[in-house]
């Protein structure tokens, strides 16, 4: 069903008057499922639309993200209830996808679109944001362009590589993330043996392990050109603003993108449109 | 002697337990059948073949979405242990998947899954009926034991996974030498209960 399909919202008569009692009440109470828990699930991060806690699916080994989107007050509540219901289903649908065709995203594990939950596989790691800036953090501090530019470091093109290749993977199976930053690719830990005592070694380790594409909050099934370039361009003016001195270390993502998938130069091609004009398409005409 | 494994659930309500056997060589699949087909209520269980499980989570997944199903009054069917066989399934068709997941007269091999939540039902009263009724050899509910009896084929066909599927990126990588090859099946038989829970998950979404 689609949003633009909704028909005219009668309020139901029975609304109870307790909106903006809802609005003020807080901690914002989770799901009555939830509140069987001798340990309540932790809260992990907040987002405009979401909360994001840590929990635990059926066993106590088995850990898990709990994404849960709680009912906006200001809302009316039948749209309220249609659009969480939407966009929990839209998330699950495109995780199952991806991770049928082998791309790098967290497992379902259990939903309630009713009820506005998510329940998907933990990934143990850490956001690229931080990773990243940790290894250039720690390359300065070693002052290691002395030996080589930043650009020309093996450790930074690899790594920059696999994100390449993991948004044109999927890209190439015909999904749109529609929030690529550094914060929403992850880096799942890698368990390896490093030198300590070998500085570049244990720095070059900071960004080893798989690349996770997570929070598919905004993403659709898209197989547009113009779609995927401006996922290309958010990534990319993200980056350049989250890692001012990798900024032109990105084209090493562009060259592993256009590898990654038939019709990947067609993109980059259309990229250099979106730059000129921006992420929102001229409405003049 | 029954091996039933009683499971707290997480998130569950602490007086909802989940009561589990595992059987194979069962002989009396037939007259187990019956009393479903009857509605015999002291065989109020969830009785499932086992060859279409493939791990413990996949089986204990489809009783949290049937008990969860039963705590927001959605129950499709009509009790909790017929909802976890209909929540094995990919698709909202009930009476195939009772055809599919559930027992059958010619079952040799069967999961039994029993919802309690009055405490006054002990789980070794379940387990002394068990004793009684089930004709066949108890397993221990673990990974190594449902593996050992899992039907892969059919599972990818009722779930439509074509083989090979999600952990195709994985497994090439793995390529040759024999520590990697079961490396690979470990991975593949993850994957293939991710894509299950998966289905299990968004079984009944419409828009």
């Amino acid at each position: 069903m689609s949003i633009d399909a909704l028909s005219p919202l009668p309020l139901p008569a029975d609304q109870p008057p307790d909106l903006l009692h809802r609005a003020t009440s807080s901690p914002l109470p989770l799901p009555p499922i939830f509140n069987n828990d001798p340990a309540p699930p932790e809260l992990i991060t907040q987002g405009a639309e979401a909360l994001l806690y840590r929990t635990t699916y059926l066993l106590p080994s088995m850990l898990c993200a709990l994404k849960y989107r709680p009912s906006k007050p200001y809302r009316h509540p039948i749209l309220d209830a249609r659009l969480t219901k939407h966009r929990i289903l839209s998330e699950a649908r495109v995780l199952v996808k991806c991770r049928r065709e082998g791309v790098a995203v967290p497992a379902v594990y259990a939903l309630d679109e009713r009820e506005g939950w998510l329940m998907i596989e933990w990934v143990e790691g850490e956001v690229v944001r931080i990773k990243l800036n940790e290894w250039l953090k720690r390359r300065k501090e070693v002052d290691a362009q002395a030996e080589r530019p930043l650009l020309e470091d093996p450790a930074l093109k690899d790594f920059l590589g696999r994100v390449g290749t993991a948004v044109g993977k999927m890209h190439g199976i015909g999904i749109v993330h529609g929030d690529l930053t550094s914060s929403n690719l992850m880096l799942r830990l890698k368990e390896e043996a490093v030198n300590p005592a070998d500085e570049e070694e244990s720095r070059n380790a900071v960004l080893k392990g798989e690349v996770v594409l997570i929070d598919f909050g905004l993403a659709s099934q898209s197989t547009a050109d113009e779609d995927r370039a401006v996922d290309l361009y958010v990534l990319e003016r993200a980056f350049g603003s989250t890692h001012p001195s990798a900024e032109e270390a990105f084209a090493e993502v562009l060259a592993a993108y256009g590898k990654s998938f038939k019709g990947a130069n067609i993109v980059l091609k259309k990229l250099e449109d979106v730059r000129m004009r921006g992420r929102k398409r001229s409405m003049l005409g | 002697m029954a091996l039933l494994e009683t499971i707290q659930l997480e998130h569950l309500p602490q007086c909802h337990k989940v009561h589990i056997a595992l059987y194979r060589d069962v002989k009396n699949a037939a007259f187990l059948h019956d009393q479903l087909l009857a509605g015999n209520a002291s065989f109020e269980y969830a009785l499932i073949d086992a060859s279409v499980i493939v791990s413990k989570i996949h089986a204990l997944a489809a009783a949290y979405r049937a008990v969860n199903d039963m705590l927001s009054d959605r129950l499709r069917s009509r009790n909790v242990h017929s909802e976890i066989v209909f929540s094995l399934s990919p698709n909202n068709n009930i009476a195939e998947s009772f055809r599919r997941f559930g027992i059958t007269p010619s079952t040799t091999s069967l999961l039994l899954i029993k919802i309690t939540t009055d405490p006054s039902l002990s789980a070794s009263d379940i387990a002394s009926h068990l004793t009684t009724s089930i004709e066949g050899e108890a397993l221990p509910f673990t990974d190594e034991s449902i593996e050992n009896v899992t039907d892969l084929a059919r599972v990818r066909k009722i779930y439509k996974l074509n083989a090979g599927g999600g952990a195709k990126g994985k497994g090439g990588k793995g390529g040759k030498g024999g520590v990697n090859n079961v490396t690979s099946r470990v991975d593949e038989r993850k994957e293939l209960e991710v894509a299950v829970l998966g289905a299990i998950a968004l079984r009944g979404a419409t828009n």
